[in-house]
């Protein structure tokens, strides 16, 4: 599987995500400058963390216009496996390849902790080899990931089993007490309709590995894997 | 040359955590009347245009493109001609 990390001014996560591709999970990969436009030699695209354009505007809303981005839908379009982990997730609702928008988080903090997900959908390319239910730990560190869309979005999403992760407490509890930031329905994470395109605001790329306190990351990495030995592109 | 001020705003029904905490902040300051507290953006933007129906288009095209996030927020472009 060969990725490609895109690069826009600010991002933060891109060499953590290159590190797991290319140490942990023994794939090529590379960095994409945000002024490029091709990405025909990609198996999948990596959105990372981080501030684009310093988050002035409305977080990702100045990035979803960088030269790659026309290309980067182009390429969710016809298929291709998208994945966008924190500021990724915000650049692809503002791009509009997902649903809904980011507002502060509930208590106004930036929050840096280590959360409990629920795996809802276990059939996607992104968390094929999670289980249904099962429930993992990943960091997440974030001030606008209060995920908010009008009803009508919420119940596509429910409908068509667009809900991948969901905050929830170390039994599977669900309840705003467990929601760090006050996200519609507990999401932390959703997909397309088609499922190419996953958006979430924890980091697997920050527990992918035993030295770093967990693994649970790396399935979501290794499921694109899976799904791309599995189907291919 | 017109100058443009347009103002964004959070649409109905959509939560807006920064006013919550500013309006418990105005009731600890003994401000017990206020009822609730939105919080926006106020852009003001000076532009070179033929006329001002054509500034009023292209400040909307703006404004719907990049200045406002039309999932969450409402805008209002204000126009003026200024020499």
């Amino acid at each position: 599987m060969k990725s490609g990390i895109i690069v826009f001014p600010g991002s933060n996560c891109d060499a953590d995500c290159l590190h797991v591709m290319k140490n942990v999970m023994k794939q090529e990969s590379e960095y994409i400058w945000h002024q490029a436009s091709n990405l025909s030699a990609y198996d999948a695209i990596i959105l990372p963390g981080g501030f684009s354009y310093g988050d002035y505007l409305r977080t990702g809303a100045i990035a979803r216009f960088s030269p790659i981005m026309s290309a980067v839908v182009d390429y969710a379009r016809q298929g291709g496996m998208v994945i966008g982990i924190c500021n990724g997730f915000q650049i692809l609702l503002e791009v509009g390849l997902l649903p809904g928008a980011m507002l502060r988080n509930r208590s106004l903090k930036f929050i840096c902790d280590t959360v409990n997900l629920k795996v809802r959908q276990a059939n996607t390319p992104f968390s094929n080899k999670l289980e249904e239910g099962q429930i993992i730990q990943v960091p997440i560190a974030h001030g606008e990931g209060n995920y908010y869309c009008d009803e009508k979005t919420l119940q596509e999403l429910n409908d068509n089993k667009q809900i991948i992760f969901t905050y929830c407490g170390p039994e599977g509890e669900e309840s705003l007490e467990y929601n760090p930031n006050g996200s519609l329905a507990n999401i932390a994470g959703i997909c397309n309709e088609k499922g190419n395109v996953l958006g979430m605001m924890p980091h697997p790329e920050r527990c992918s590995e035993a030295v770093l306190g967990g693994t649970d990351g790396y399935k979501i990495f290794a499921s694109m894997l899976n799904y791309l030995e599995e189907v291919g592109r | 040359m017109f100058k443009a001020i347009i103002y964004v705003t959070l649409k109905e029904g959509v939560l807006d955590p920064q006013g919550e905490a500013v309006k418990k902040s105005l009731h600890v300051l003994n401000y017990e009347g206020v009822d609730e507290v939105r919080i926006g953006k106020f852009i003001e933007v000076w532009l070179k245009s033929q006329d001002e129906e054509t500034a009023r288009r292209e400040l909307e095209d703006m404004s719907d493109k990049l200045l406002a996030n039309p999932v969450i927020e409402d805008y209002r472009v204000e126009l003026m001609e200024v020499v």
